[in-house]
């Protein structure tokens, strides 16, 4: 039994309460000790994928408890690569966040990073539904004080907004919970997995009323169709690095949807037969559809931002309702790229927001100080999005087509995809024309490359605080958002080795006896 | 008692669900604490409920015990709850202070008139 499984949770919690109550006065420690500690936890991450890329599964008993009455931390290759995904990703938006001072405008953000860091990595590693439970509230609280982090009235509002819904949540997250218990007597995972399995099929209304309750649960945080509204708001007002973080989130939604309705309520399961087809893909092609079409009608850019991130989720999630081996590949596959281009759009949006007078409305105004530099990062992120070739976009959806292709499901799932890739992409060459384009030829009178006159106070922004904005990004500021784009190529050109990693997993995902018996095996050893 | 506890659930459930509708910020705290009380009650429920029953183990005598996994339960999310409501109670302070209106929902024409600040401000 490794113990290095219990280090992506223990060393963050470790860490924050150092940083909360030792660094709080001291902002360039903290931000030392943050990245020490991130840079720690994706070391232990790859290390993490390594182990589990054997193929083996791993299970760690938290206190010596065996496994289905002690919590047990469970790595496989789908978990290890959740958690090194979170740590990449974490350390792009924490070097973000350090560069443009986005920690110091606020108080504890670095503490609050490392609690989310380790709500996250424990929602991942997990292998006990009440402990899933526990560490959803974890990232969730810590989530609230990164939300509001920075202050301001409509961010407050926003938050407070985004609380009540979660906790709402919450509540719906423990009363399936208790339903499950009720009727199976368990909250293991793997032990779940065995029970329901056994069920007579006439008692089979209560199972099924938890296993829809906990899917609209994940579905909440996975932010599909009809609990999606709460995304765009809470996305679009909090500070651009937390949005870039969050990216993450709404995946853990997406993977607990994966793992539990593929080890629990599987589609073979006679008890739950047919629940989550039903369900699942017709609330992906609204998601898909509202992502689509809020895109295309957002007038500011960090709703459109936002709303891209709803329509990349509703495009995973059809993937994911097929409930196949491949076609789950393809949707992890598709996760992975869909984080990092959100989160490169987000960054690059903090950047060019900072420097527009008109914050990111999308109106045609003078051009920033790099307009070209952020014209053409916006372009790339705006293909990654999209899911135009030759980022990794394209192939995450040609591989989500190719694996619904046959299924009942065909014509509807592909006319969703490529119907909303178009108005996805109508919709950021509106905003890139708007944002970058048209505002080249509004004031032709302040070049953007050219190189700052300290004079050059023309009306545009009369009553500005113009230092700021004028101040071209240094490379250290465009260097995050350059290494998300820099990630979706390296998805798109290892796209093979990334892939065959993402198979095994899924097949490693959709072999219920290999997890059974990783958890459950131990314990039988030690009874006896 | 089953029908007792059951309309109690219910009873608990349906106020904090009206009371999260109302969509300002006091009835909607206490909503959500009618709520997660609903929810405690209910996790209570799920180990069967007993009378009279020895809470963990029987030493003496052979009488069954009441489930204890449910307690724990129930002790874990009174204390997450607790913490969550004080969170959501200072939140709900700071942007009713900030905002001068309760109102738990943002209209366009707040998004807008934040943009437009933004733009004053810049």
């Amino acid at each position: 039994m490794s113990h290095w499984i219990v280090a992506p949770v223990v060393l963050p919690a470790l860490l924050a309460p150092v940083i909360a109550f030792v660094m709080r006065h001291d902002i360039p420690l903290a931000r030392a000790a943050s990245f020490a500690g991130t840079i720690a936890l994706a070391a232990i991450a790859v290390g993490l994928t390594v182990m589990a890329a054997g193929g083996d599964t791993f299970a760690y008993d938290l206190g010596g408890w065996p496994a289905p009455f002690g919590i047990v931390l469970v790595l496989d290759r789908l978990s290890a690569a959740m958690v090194l995904l979170t740590a990449i990703l974490a350390l792009i938006v924490l070097f973000h966040a350090v560069a443009t001072g986005w920690d110091a405008r606020g108080r504890h953000f670095h503490a609050l990073f490392q609690f989310q860091l380790m709500g996250i990595c424990g929602a991942f590693l997990t292998g006990d539904a009440f402990n899933l439970f526990v560490f959803f509230e974890v990232l969730l609280i810590a989530s609230y004080g990164l939300m509001i982090h920075g202050g301001g009235r409509v961010r407050l509002q926003a938050g407070l907004q985004y609380v009540v819904m979660n906790l709402a949540g919450s509540t719906l997250f423990l009363f399936a919970l208790g339903t499950l218990y009720a009727s199976t007597g368990t909250l293991n995972i793997a032990d779940l997995a065995e029970k329901v399995r056994d069920l007579p099929v006439e008692d089979a209304a209560l199972i099924r009323t938890a296993a829809i309750l906990l899917m609209v649960v994940f579905a909440i945080k996975a932010a599909l169709f009809p609990v999606q509204f709460w995304l765009p708001g809470t996305y679009s007002n909090a500070p651009a690095p937390v949005a870039a973080l969050f990216a993450i989130m709404t995946k853990v939604g997406a993977y607990a949807i994966i793992r539990v309705h593929t080890l629990v309520f599987g589609p073979d399961v006679a008890v739950t037969e047919g629940l989550t087809g039903t369900w699942l893909m017709p609330a992906a092609v609204a998601t898909l559809a509202i992502g689509a079409v809020g895109v295309l009608g957002a007038r500011r850019l960090m709703p459109l931002l936002s709303f891209s991130v709803v329509g990349s989720m509703g495009t995973m999630m059809l993937a994911v309702a097929a409930f196949t081996p491949y076609a789950t590949t393809s949707a992890l596959y598709y996760l992975l790229h869909s984080t990092f281009s959100a989160a490169a759009l987000f960054l690059l949006a903090d950047l060019v927001v900072a420097r527009r007078p008109a914050g990111d409305l999308l109106a045609a105004r003078a051009p920033t100080v790099q307009n070209g530099l952020f014209a053409a990062l916006f372009f790339a992120g705006a293909i990654g999005m999209a899911g135009m070739p030759p980022l990794s976009g394209f192939l995450g959806k040609l591989m989500i087509l190719d694996a619904l292709s046959g299924t009942v499901w065909m014509t509807t799932a592909w006319v969703a995809i490529l119907l909303g890739s178009l108005l996805i992409i109508v919709g950021f060459a509106r905003a890139g024309s708007v944002l970058f384009w048209k505002s080249t030829a509004l004031a032709p009178a302040e070049p953007a490359p050219a190189p700052v006159v300290p004079e050059a106070e023309t009306e545009a922004a009369p009553n500005a605080g113009p230092e700021a904005m004028r101040r071209p990004a240094n490379a250290m500021e465009v260097a995050p958002t350059l290494a998300a784009l820099a990630m979706l190529v390296v998805l798109a050109a290892a796209a093979g080795p990334v892939t065959d990693y993402l198979e095994a997993a899924a097949g490693q995902l959709y072999d219920r006896s290999g997890y059974v018996e990783a958890v459950l095996g131990g314990a039988g050893e030690v009874q006896e | 008692m089953e029908m007792l506890v059951a309309s109690a659930v219910g009873v608990l459930t349906a106020g904090g669900v009206y009371l999260i509708l109302r969509l300002r910020a006091f009835p909607v705290i206490l909503g959500l604490a009618l709520l997660s009380y609903a929810v405690n009650v209910f996790l209570f429920s799920t180990g069967r409920l007993a009378i009279d029953a020895p809470p963990v183990l029987s030493k003496y005598g052979d009488a069954t015990y009441s489930d204890p996994l449910p307690q724990a339960l129930v002790l874990t999310a009174i204390v997450i709850s607790f913490g969550m409501t004080a969170v959501l109670v200072m939140i709900a302070l700071g942007a009713y202070l900030e905002a001068d209106h309760d109102r738990i929902d943002m209209t366009d024409t707040d998004d807008d008139s934040a943009a437009a600040e933004k733009e004053r401000e810049a």
